[in-house]
């Protein structure tokens, strides 16, 4: 009997942690989901050149690529916007475009699905190779 | 005694099944280029025989807006200009087969309102990239649309990448008219 109230507890138990694990809070706008340094090295990588346009140029073509419009292009801040559409399901990505030194770019993308932030490495990696492949550079990983 | 137990480890299973499909992950490999992504390219691309990039990029703008856009951004530094318009979505064969629908709903007794389904009105969005080709004495071209349609009730209906060919043979048509035409300075 002990041991079927133990059982009725956990139940209790799990029911909670799972029902407060979807559960929204207030302050969620800052949040994500990994680490800081994990997110940033799966989202950056550096490239042996310092033609920021070129970069950008080819940033946006591999964007439009992957069905992207672009919605915005600014070239101080080296960004680029732009959204796709999968199912019904809106996907928006910013690259950002930045030097490192006087011999490398930085180029950082990141990816919004709906209402989440993709943190998937597989999915950055993906868009770098493209990228790579456009460029003809290697996409070299950043600690 | 026996069955509690198995209640209890049922339970504990369906609610892991519901709670694990209701906090499902986003997909993954969306940001692979597709098996048609060559022939998109193909059809999104031109080559102009000019390296005046500023002349082809107020020639773009002026398509764009020959084409009843409106320019939302651009950043003419890097090439780019984005724009977008709304137009008329409905089709005659969908307004026609939705009111005979409706009007049959009636003689039958049944209750349906398929018209305000229908397709109403769509934004397209448009972006354009120039940039210099591989061997620097050309200008590539590069311009892609997408649109959102809504139904007369309001509700988006349908988002997609357009892949029509003649829209873009006829953005790049008329980009070739109006580079002769800025050339010429009419």
């Amino acid at each position: 009997m002990i041991n079927l109230k133990k059982r009725s507890s956990f139940t209790v138990f799990l029911l909670i942690i799972f029902l407060s694990g979807c559960a929204t809070p207030a302050v969620k706008a800052l949040e994500t989901d990994s680490s800081q340094v994990k997110l940033r090295s799966m989202q950056t990588r550096a490239f042996d050149t310092a033609d920021k346009k070129k970069m950008m140029q080819t940033v946006i073509s591999n964007m439009q690529d992957l069905d992207f419009v672009i919605d915005k292009a600014d070239l101080t801040l080296g960004s680029v916007t732009g959204s796709k559409f999968l199912g019904y399901e809106v996907v928006k990505m910013t690259v950002t475009v930045r030097p490192r030194g006087e011999k490398q770019l930085l180029v950082r993308a990141n990816v919004q699905y709906g209402i989440r932030s993709i943190e998937d490495p597989g999915t950055y990696q993906d868009f770098f190779t493209s990228l790579e492949k456009a460029i003809f550079l290697t996409a070299q990983q950043v600690d | 005694m026996k069955k509690s137990l198995l209640f209890h480890k049922f339970s504990i299973c369906a609610f892991l099944c519901i709670n694990i499909i209701g906090c499902a992950s986003a997909p993954k490999g969306f940001l692979r280029p597709g098996e048609d992504c060559l022939k998109t390219r193909e059809l999104q691309m031109r080559q102009y025989d000019t390296t005046n990039e500023e002349q082809i990029i107020t020639a773009v703008a002026g398509v764009l807006q020959d084409l009843g856009f409106t320019l939302d951004d651009s950043e003419t530094d890097v090439g780019f200009v984005a724009a977008s318009k709304k137009a008329d979505a409905t089709s005659a064969g969908q307004v026609v087969g939705a009111a005979l629908f409706d009007t049959l709903g009636i003689l039958f007794g049944t209750y349906s309102n398929i018209s305000a389904t229908v397709d109403a009105t769509q934004q397209i969005k448009a972006s354009v990239i120039t940039k210099p080709s591989l061997e620097g004495n050309k200008i590539v071209v590069r311009v892609n649309f997408q649109r959102i349609v809504w139904t007369r009730e309001g509700k988006i209906s349908r988002i997609e990448t357009i892949k029509d060919p003649e829209i873009y043979q006829k953005f790049h048509e008329d980009l070739s008219k109006a580079v002769f035409l800025e050339a010429q300075k009419i």
